[in-house]
C-alpha cells in the first residue's frame, strides 16, 4: 500500500486480483485482454495459487464454477466474444449463488469485430447476457489505478450477495500505462473464512450441494424471488459514481469508463472558456445510480451522454430521469474513441439547443 | 446374525428417480462402494451431469455439484485444483462426455488432470427421450433417426476409451458392463481402480460403463442386457485401453 507503481492496465487488474486474494485463474487467449492470463500465469505460482490455460471460454467459466464452489477467491477475464462464450457458466454461477468475479475487456463488435476499445457490450452486462433471472455487479473503471483497486471490491460484494461480479473494462484501459498505487493491504486467503456452502471436505457435517434447479413446483420462483431480494439490497447500497462541477451546469456530460476520460478533456476545455458544463460519471453500471441523475434531472438543461456503442447505456439515462430533461447522444461505436473537441460541439450544440429538443446524434 | 450386505455409506438412503432396468442405480452404488472401501468420502467432490443423472448430486453422501451439460471435467478440473486434497469425480451420459462435452473431455485427458470420470455409455439420449447419441449404433433407431442410424446421414459412432487412450495425458481407461452380475463385478473393480490412481496422483482416470435404457430402447429390461450383450459389444469390446501404473499427474493445485 502507498507505494506508486507503472503498470499497464490488463497487468494492474491481475495483480490487483492476486492482492486481493485470487488463487485460481482459468482464461483464453483474446485481444485486448492477454496479458492478464499471461500475467497470471506466473504471478499465481508464485503466490501459491493454480493458473490454468482453458481450452475454451466455455470450459475456463465452468474451471471458475467449480473452483468457486469450494470458496476460494477466483477469477477469469476475456473481450467480448469471448463473453459471449462464457455466459452459459455466468448464468449457472448466478444460478447457485456462487461469487465468481470476472472481467471483460471490451473490444469492438458484434461478431468478430476488432481489437480495439469499445463498449457494445454495456447491455449484454447490465442486463444479464446470459439466460435467465439474474443480475451481475458490474464495475467500470475509468483508470488503471481504478483497473488495480477494483477486484478486491468486486470479490467482497461478490461474497457478501453471493452474486457474479465483473470489471467491464475496455480495450484503451487494458493496454495504456499509468501510475497506480494498490490501496489496499494485501489480503491472505489463509484469513478468510471459508464459507458455509462450501465444497470440500465433508468431515463432520452433512454434504453439501451446489446447484441451480429445483424442478418442484413453484420452488425455483421462490429461490429467483429470494435472489431478487438481495438485488434490491444491492440498488440500495452499493451504486457508485463520481460527480464533477455538476452544482451549477446546465449541459451535464454522463460517460463511463474510457469515455469518461475524453469527458474529462471537453469539460476542461468547456470551463476554460467558461461554459456551464459538468460530468457524471457511474463507476457501479448495475446497479445504476438512478436517484442521483433522477436528481439532477430537474436542475439542468440537458444531458449529454457520450458512449463508444450505438448507444445503450443512454437508455439507463432516460429511464432514471424520466424525460424530465433532454437527454443526447454522442455515440462512436465499434472500437473509436471520442476526442475531447468533438465532445465539446456536441456541448455547445446541447448549450444551444437548452431546454428544448433533442440536438441531431451521431 | 451376520450381516453381509448393506448400503454403502456413500449412497444416501434416498429413494431415486430411475427407469426400472436403467444402469444408473446400480453404477451410482459401485461408485459408493469403491468410495466406501478406499476411505474417501470425505475428502470427494462428485460431478453431477445434465440429463437423467441430474439429481446424481441428490444421492451420493459427499459434496455434489450440478452443472452445465457437458462440462463437468471443466467444472472438476476447477474443484481439483482449488482443492488438491479432494477426490473429484464427474459422473456423465453419452451425449453429455462424447457430444457436447468432448472438448472439455479431450482437453482435461490431454491435460493429465488427476481427476476420475465415470461415463455411462447406453447408446442413446435417456432424459430428453430417446434422441440419437454419438454412441448410438449404425441401424440402431432412435427419435431422431426413426430409420435407424445411417453413417451417410449421421456418421458414425464414437469411441471413447480408444480415443483418448491416444492422449499422454490418460493414465487409466477401461470399458466395462453391467449386464451380468460378473460383469457388474468387473465394473466394479475398475471403478475402484480408478479412484485409487486419483488418490495415488497418477493423473487422468475414466470408467465407460456400457449401460442399460430400456425405456428408450423401447424394450424389456432383459432385452437391454441383451442389446448390450449383442449389439454394444462388437462396436464397444471391453478392456483395458490404458493403464499407466507408475505415472504421476502432470498437474498440481495450490
Amino acid at each position: 500500500m502507498g507505494e506508486k507503481l507503472l503498470m499497464k492496465g490488463n497487468d494492474a487488474m491481475a495483480e490487483g486480483a492476486v492482492r486481493a486474494g485470487c488463487r485460481f485463474f482459468a482464461g483464453y487467449p483474446i485481444t485486448p485482454q492477454n496479458e492478464v492470463p499471461e500475467y497470471m500465469s506466473w504471478r499465481l505460482p508464485q503466490a501459491g495459487g493454480s493458473f490454468v490455460q482453458a481450452e475454451s471460454e466455455v470450459a475456463a467459466i465452468n474451471m471458475l464454477y467449480g473452483a468457486a464452489a469450494t470458496g476460494i477467491r477466483c477469477m477469469t477475464s476475456s473481450s467480448s466474444p469471448g463473453i459471449s462464450l462464457k455466459q452459459e457458466g455466468i448464468s449457472y454461477a448466478a444460478g447457485a449463488d456462487l461469487p465468481i468475479f470476472f472481467a471483460n475487456v471490451v473490444r469492438g463488435g458484434p461478431g468478430l469485430g476488432n481489437i480495439a476499445g469499445a463498449q457494445g457490450d454495456y447491455f449484454q452486462s447490465v442486463r444479464g447476457g446470459g439466460h435467465g433471472d439474474y443480475r451481475t455487479f458490474v464495475m467500470a473503471p475509468d483508470s488503471v489505478e481504478e483497473m488495480g483497486n477494483f477486484p478486491l471490491h468486486c470479490y467482497e460484494v461478490a461474497e457478501k450477495y453471493r452474486v457474479p461480479a465483473m470489471v467491464l473494462a475496455d480495450g484503451v484501459l487494458g493496454q495504456m500505462m499509468e501510475p497506480l498505487e494498490f490501496r489496499f493491504p494485501q489480503v491472505d486467503p489463509k484469513t478468510l473464512q471459508s464459507p458455509d456452502w462450501a465444497l470440500g471436505e465433508c468431515k463432520g457435517r452433512k454434504n453439501r450441494l451446489v446447484g441451480s434447479y429445483d424442478l418442484s413446483e413453484g420452488k425455483l420462483e421462490v429461490m429467483t424471488l429470494n435472489r431478487g431480494k438481495r438485488y434490491a439490497e444491492i440498488e440500495a447500497k452499493e451504486v457508485m459514481f463520481e460527480s464533477r462541477q455538476c452544482e451549477d451546469a446546465q449541459v451535464v456530460l454522463i460517460a463511463y469508463g474510457i469515455a469518461a476520460r475524453a469527458c474529462g478533456a471537453a469539460l476542461k476545455m468547456a470551463r476554460a472558456e467558461g461554459l456551464k458544463v459538468g460530468l457524471f460519471r457511474p463507476i457501479t453500471l448495475w446497479p445504476f445510480p438512478k436517484s442521483q441523475l433522477r436528481a439532477l434531472a430537474d436542475r439542468v438543461d440537458s444531458f449529454l451522454v457520450v458512449e463508444m456503442s450505438m448507444g445503450q447505456m443512454v437508455d439507463d439515462v432516460r429511464l432514471a430521469t424520466e424525460f424530465r430533461a433532454p437527454v443526447h447522444l454522442h455515440a462512436r461505436p465499434s472500437g473509436v474513441t471520442p476526442t475531447g473537441e468533438e465532445i465539446l460541439k456536441r456541448i455547445k450544440d446541447a448549450l444551444k439547443a437548452g431546454k428544448g429538443e433533442r440536438v441531431c446524434c451521431k | 446374525m451376520l450381516q453381509v450386505n448393506k448400503r454403502p455409506e456413500s449412497l444416501l438412503d434416498v429413494k431415486m428417480h430411475y427407469c426400472p432396468g436403467c444402469g444408473h442405480g446400480i453404477v451410482h452404488r459401485l461408485v459408493a462402494e469403491a468410495m466406501d472401501e478406499l476411505g474417501i468420502r470425505e475428502r470427494t467432490v462428485g460431478v453431477a451431469p445434465v440429463g437423467c443423472a441430474v439429481f446424481a448430486d441428490h444421492y451420493f453422501n459427499c459434496d455434489m455439484i450440478q452443472g452445465p451439460h457437458g462440462r463437468g471435467p471443466a467444472i472438476a478440473t476447477g474443484i481439483k485444483r482449488s482443492k488438491p486434497g479432494c477426490i473429484v469425480f464427474s459422473y456423465q451420459g453419452d451425449g453429455d462426455l462424447a457430444s457436447i462435452g468432448m472438448c472439455e473431455t479431450v482437453h482435461s485427458a490431454g491435460r493429465g488432470e488427476n481427476i476420475t470420470i465415470i461415463f455411462i455409455n447406453n447408446a442413446i439420449y435417456g432424459m430428453t427421450g430417446g434422441q440419437m447419441a454419438p454412441t448410438t449404433l449404425i441401424g440402431q433407431k432412435a427419435t431422431t433417426c426413426p430409420m435407424g442410424r445411417d453413417p451417410q446421414v449421421n456418421g458414425y459412432p464414437i469411441r471413447v476409451c480408444e480415443l483418448l487412450a491416444t492422449l499422454d495425458g490418460s493414465r487409466y481407461l477401461e470399458r466395462t458392463s453391467i449386464h451380468t452380475a460378473a460383469h457388474v463385478i468387473k465394473a466394479k473393480k475398475a471403478i475402484k481402480k480408478a479412484f485409487q490412481y486419483q488418490v495415488e496422483g497418477k493423473g487422468f482416470s475414466m470408467v465407460e460403463v456400457l449401460s442399460t435404457c430400456p425405456t428408450n430402447m423401447g424394450i424389456s429390461p432383459l432385452d437391454a442386457c441383451k442389446f448390450v450383450q449383442e449389439k454394444m459389444l462388437p462396436m464397444y469390446p471391453l478392456g483395458v485401453y490404458k493403464d499407466v501404473p507408475g505415472g504421476k499427474a502432470n498437474v498440481s493445485g495450490n
